[in-house]
């Protein structure tokens, strides 16, 4: 199976905590999905396990959400395949931490 | 020359502070972990590089670090420090804390509206490092459940007797989360573990985790139904002077209490207090009859009697109490003092420690006669603990 070189952007605390720059790249499977992405991100920044997903039901976490090509993907399927252009890697997967009101 | 280091979780990063014996000249590093609730940090009397730190967000979930310098570096255990590496899971998970969900009465905890409700793992409260093991660590963490890892915080498994004895279906979460924020290792009973869940109660292990019981008898609640009842006291800490380990020393919701069997009964020790509302409680590290307690005014106002932050101590094991004040505001003080956030060092004058809301650390080097501000304006404490080192 394929693996296509992805682009992936994280927020502010786990950038800090996988010790990366804002934008990161990983390698996932095709057909590219949001489960795919956060595998392979898992698989390369170990530390970041847990903290986007939930280990055992791997539900995305409630404050967080996932946004490509100006699209919300958040509440569809994690195995939903992502636009061409983040599979092409023209386009980042953007994970999105919730900015609280007030 | 001995040294004190004091470990300081808040609300948004770990702090370390050291000084010498003298604790007059403070060093302050950190933050740790900036933007992150940091719940405690503990070391281990084994090793006392070896410290573990509980890191926890509302976003981002639980997070285990460990140290193995004394806190100058930090790295999730299992994980290379310094740099990822990619160890196989899930033999190495250092943040996952599932529950035993083998069968009832291991499936449902109380809701506030008694319904029962599934156990959920949100965020670890409090580690305790083996008393002989510098890889042994126990968790105590909210849904109210004990885990234990003997690899140095690498994976981590449920003492899931505790929530299995019996009573754990009618545990009820209080206003502060159904927490299990109180750990205390027997220093002459490998065996015996005493811990403190709020608004469940106090329970003990004789059996290295096995089997449980609760050791409420003698806690009266008044706003229970029962306010004798076996369990559902909202005890807010629970401390021990290593000498005597079969005396503890409780800070309720309300009241103040004492034990001198490991907890099977206990006695009312608020005496002279002007308020026995408070959330910490620590004895001197030399003195087994002298303890301290930050009394506050109530469980609708959370700050000091009057805005004058006091410390009270009583040298006759409790019912008589004097205030301390010396170095401490006496006006317009209207912070809090949470219940991990008092600590004391085993330097010969034992020092007192304890952090509050407003973010301010305090010491007294003198066993609590004159105190003294570390730092002043740190993110709100959550935790005090103090190594001191040779």
């Amino acid at each position: 199976m394929n693996k296509l070189p992805i682009r992936v952007v994280l927020p502010f605390h786990l950038r800090n905590l996988a010790q990366v720059g804002a934008e990161i790249t990983v390698e996932a499977e095709e057909p590219v999905s949001v489960r795919t992405i956060i595998d392979a991100v898992e698989l390369r920044y170990p530390m970041l396990r847990g903290t986007i997903r939930d280990y055992e039901t791997l539900k995305r976490r409630p404050f967080l959400r996932f946004f490509a090509c100006q699209e919300d993907f958040s509440l569809l399927p994690p195995e939903t395949p992502l636009p061409k252009e983040v599979a092409e890697g023209k386009e980042p997967l953007l994970v999105v931490g919730a900015i609280a009101g007030g | 020359m001995s040294k004190v280091r004091v470990l300081v979780g808040t609300k948004k990063g770990a702090f370390i502070l050291t000084a010498d014996g003298k604790r007059d000249n403070w060093e302050v590093s950190g933050p740790f972990f900036a933007g992150w609730e940091i719940y405690h940090m503990k070391g281990s009397p084994v090793d006392t590089d070896r410290i573990y730190a509980s890191q926890t967000s509302g976003w981002f979930g639980q997070l285990i670090q460990a140290s193995n310098d004394g806190g100058k570096t930090w790295h999730q255990p299992g994980l290379k420090p310094g740099e990822p590496e990619m160890p196989a899971f899930p033999a190495k998970a250092p943040n996952r804390f599932v529950y035993d969900q083998s069968g009832a009465p291991l499936t449902t905890h109380a809701w506030y509206d008694g319904t029962p409700h599934p156990w959920e793992f949100k965020r670890v409260w409090h580690l305790e490092p083996s008393l002989t093991e510098a890889n042994t660590v126990y968790a105590g963490v909210e849904d109210a459940a004990l885990f234990k890892s003997t690899d140095g915080g690498e994976s981590w498994n449920e003492l899931s007797g505790l929530r299995g004895h019996g009573t754990g279906p009618q545990w009820q979460p209080g206003a502060g989360g159904l927490c299990l924020h109180t750990v205390i290792l027997s220093p002459t009973d490998p065996d015996r573990i005493v811990v403190a869940i709020s608004s469940s109660g106090a329970f003990r292990t004789d059996d290295g985790g096995k089997t449980w019981k609760p050791i409420n008898k003698g806690l009266v609640s008044n706003f229970m139904p029962n306010p004798t009842a076996e369990i559902g006291h909202c005890v807010h800490h629970i401390a021990m002077n290593p000498t005597r380990p079969n005396t503890l020393f409780m800070q309720k919701h309300w009241h103040v209490m004492r034990s001198d069997d490991a907890g099977d009964n206990w006695t009312k020790v608020s005496g002279n207090l002007p308020t026995d509302f408070g959330f910490v409680i620590d004895v001197h590290a030399h003195q087994p009859e002298t303890l301290y307690v930050v009394p506050i005014k109530s469980d609708s106002e959370h700050f000091p009697i009057g805005g004058k932050l006091q410390v009270y101590r009583s040298k006759t094991g409790g019912n008589e109490w004097e205030a301390l004040t010396n170095g401490l505001p006496q006006e317009n003080c209207y912070v809090n003092v949470l219940r991990d956030a008092m600590a004391v060092d085993k330097l010969d004058d034992c020092g007192v420690y304890f952090g509050t809301t407003g973010g301010q650390v305090y010491v007294s080097p003198d066993a609590g006669d004159t105190w003294k501000p570390i730092v002043s304006n740190l993110p709100s404490v959550l935790s005090v603990e103090v190594q001191t080192l040779a």
